[in-house]
């Protein structure tokens, strides 16, 4: 039943699944990069609930089970396509080219963003539920009045459809037909509320009512989510508006490093959704078509080892900023009580650098 | 110099930013074809194009919203809120988006954009419509708050607030929308930031802003029937407040009385009298006064009157600072 409503390009088992409006454009050095991808962002992940564990992160929000959704997305997006995430999407910050380290930066308690948002094309962490998605419109309102050929994604989870900043901007780009892809990933889990707690109907059937195209992709499935998105990407481009895409997937993991996932979700539900693992099905139509070898796997496996150490060593390394720069870039220009704050705390003796 | 309502001095320095750099854009709900319902924009949208002059969605967050994806692609725009009391719903993204931004990319990205809006009460108005909700925006770091007093300024601070970095929330005080004014359209005498001197005087120093400078400058012409002089200083900026004008004026007089719509609790006057208490404490002759608007929601229009700031009470101020004895 489900999967009639998805768009699958890739079975749970690793079987390639035909679809008439989405061919599969990725060759099979294509396929292992995006496998890659997924491995590598997993462990980086899995690296940084370690390190959170251990004291040495405030917070951390797992990815585990989206990796597909935020790698087929992240790689639709060309560079010169501009990204708005909110504070999960590791993988799309990955695929931007951002290191691992710079989407640590915020929670190390460094830095509220992370990354230079204009060298990278991805915005800064929106961490107040929704509010990118109009950003998002705004900014592809520029790009449309520049008349560049250029695509806006904006990522969102489940729980943020409910926000009024998101169906504003569901309002805004259907009235200008903004060259906007909104992405929700429906992780089933808004913290420790259910997906129907906030729709009565599936997420990409919003769309319609706003008068713009609503898919629903198998967001476990990285060969569907790549094209799907590159074709709404591609819309984008070519002056055909908006698009919804609901990438239907789950939070294997919990919300953040705060939450008890147990005290709300069946044990029998996590583990059915093991069986639909984004990566497992992928390394299962790899090595069943023998376009993978045993060694190719290994290899993956042990860069994504050295990363994840080269991850730990640069966040072990990474010290708190000068407090004197709380002070650098709240305003562009000259303010009194900036300059007052600023020498007050050199008066006090509390800046310099740590 | 041109004599023209604060309406029409808008209106012109609007269209001088938009014909100046391509990159300043309108937005707002009906501000095209009506011009909007103070006929800010009228006439824009006729010159610049359904562009560049947007009418848009009912929905005052998706207007700052995307003002603020506009501002990172390196847009101008220029946000107009109809009434004061309508900015609550965008407020989330003005605190959280609009005033932090900047500090959140390191300066990566710049929110130079403006959000207009009329404020202020005294048009017997119905509710929702005459409030001053500047304090709240006063307060948020990352934001500058300014607010015109006359024609002359609302032309050139419209102008200096387009093309400044930062954001600006522009507070246009609608009950003098319809007072003419001489405007030098050559050169503007002010920075945005600078409080200015209204009127000089040797007894008081009123500081005040937006609709309630023209109040206490009749204040003042009733006073010096009195033999009292009043300096009345215009704020002009309320975010950062000019405290070296204000304190060169106090030290001069000794006593102070603040004056504006919004009520007085925690509010620009609660900021104003403690800045310039502790830095002119030696100055002070008198308490501190504030005459404000009460403390209660905005009153239904019939009785306004007694709510809002007048000369009489005013006066009243100045006779308890002047017969203060310690």
């Amino acid at each position: 039943m489900l999967e009639e409503q998805l768009v699958q390009l890739l079975s749970p088992e690793g079987e390639r699944v035909t679809h008439a409006q989405y061919p599969t454009t990725l060759n099979t050095d294509e396929i292992i990069a995006l496998y890659r991808d997924m491995v590598i962002v997993r462990r980086l992940c899995n690296e940084s609930t370690s390190l959170q564990r251990q004291g040495q992160l405030a917070l951390w929000a797992p990815l585990q089970g989206q990796e597909a959704a935020q790698i087929g997305a992240g790689r639709a997006l060309r560079t010169r396509d501009f990204s708005f995430p909110s504070y999960r999407e590791h993988g799309v910050a990955w695929c931007r080219g951002i290191s691992p380290a710079e989407i640590l930066r915020l929670f190390r308690q460094v830095s509220h963003g992370g990354w230079d948002p204009q060298k990278y094309r991805h915005s800064v962490p929106t961490i107040v539920i929704g509010n990118q998605a109009l950003n998002a419109v705004g900014y592809a309102m520029g790009v449309q009045r520049d008349g560049a050929d250029e695509a806006t994604m904006v990522f969102f989870g489940d729980g943020a459809t409910s926000q009024g900043d998101v169906n504003e901007a569901f309002v805004w780009a259907a009235a200008f037909n903004a060259p906007v892809v909104f992405f929700v990933q429906n992780n089933q889990w808004a913290i420790s509320e259910p997906t129907v707690r906030q729709s009565r109907i599936p997420l990409y059937r919003r769309a319609e009512g706003f008068g713009f195209p609503g898919i629903r992709v198998d967001g476990n499935d990285v060969l569907a989510v790549y094209e799907v998105a590159s074709a709404a990407l591609q819309l984008a481009r070519e002056g055909g508006g908006p698009t919804l895409i609901e990438a239907y997937t789950y939070r294997m993991g919990a919300h953040t490093t705060s939450d008890d996932p147990t005290r709300y979700r069946f044990d029998a539900d996590v583990e059915a959704w093991k069986h639909r693992d984004p990566i497992e099905r992928v390394k299962a139509y790899l090595v069943r078509t023998q376009h993978i070898t045993a060694a190719a796997l290994t290899a993956i496996n042990e860069e994504a080892d050295v990363l994840a150490m080269e991850l730990r060593e640069a966040v072990l390394a990474m010290d708190g900023p000068d407090p004197l720069s709380i002070f650098d870039h709240v305003y562009a220009d000259q303010h009194p009580l900036i300059d007052a704050g600023r020498q007050e705390m050199i008066d006090l003796g509390l800046g310099g650098v740590r | 110099m041109t004599a023209m309502t604060m309406a029409k001095a808008l209106n012109e320095g609007l269209r001088h930013a938009l014909d100046a750099d391509p990159k300043v854009l309108l937005l707002g709900e009906d501000i095209g074809k009506l011009g909007g319902v103070f006929r800010i924009t009228d006439g824009l949208q006729k010159d610049f194009g359904e562009d560049r002059v947007i009418d848009a969605p009912l929905g005052e967050s998706g207007i700052v919203g995307t003002a603020v994806g506009l501002a990172m692609r390196g847009y101008r725009p220029v946000c107009e809120i109809q009434f004061d009391g309508f900015v609550y719903p965008a407020f989330d993204q003005i605190v959280s988006q609009v005033a932090k931004l900047r500090a959140r990319s390191s300066g990566s990205f710049t929110m130079g954009l403006v959000i207009r809006i009329p404020f202020g009460g005294g048009i017997g108005a119905i509710e929702h419509h005459s409030e001053s909700p500047e304090a709240y925006f006063a307060h948020t770091s990352g934001l500058r708050v300014v607010s015109p007093s006359t024609p002359d300024d609302a032309y050139w601070m419209i102008q200096e607030a387009i093309r400044h970095d930062d954001p600006i929330i522009f507070c246009e005080p609608k009950c003098r929308y319809w007072e003419k004014g001489e405007v030098d359209v050559t050169a503007s005498t002010h920075g945005l930031f600078d409080a200015v001197v209204r009127r000089l005087g040797e007894d008081v120093t009123i500081v005040t802003y937006g609709p309630s400078v023209h109040t206490a400058l009749r204040a003042a012409q009733a006073a010096a029937g009195e033999g009292i002089s009043l300096e009345v200083i215009d704020a002009r900026s309320l975010a950062p407040l000019d405290f070296p004008v204000m304190m060169r004026s106090l030290e001069k007089t000794g006593r102070l009385i603040v004056v504006h719509e919004a009520g007085h609790n925690v509010s620009i006057s609660s900021e104003i009298v403690a800045q310039l208490t502790e830095s002119c404490f030696y100055s002070l002759r008198a308490p501190a006064l504030r005459v404000t608007g009460f403390n209660t929601p905005y009153p239904p229009s019939r009785v306004e009157k007694e709510y809002l700031p007048s000369v009489d009470r005013i006066l009243d101020a100045v006779d308890r600072v002047m017969g203060f004895e310690s």
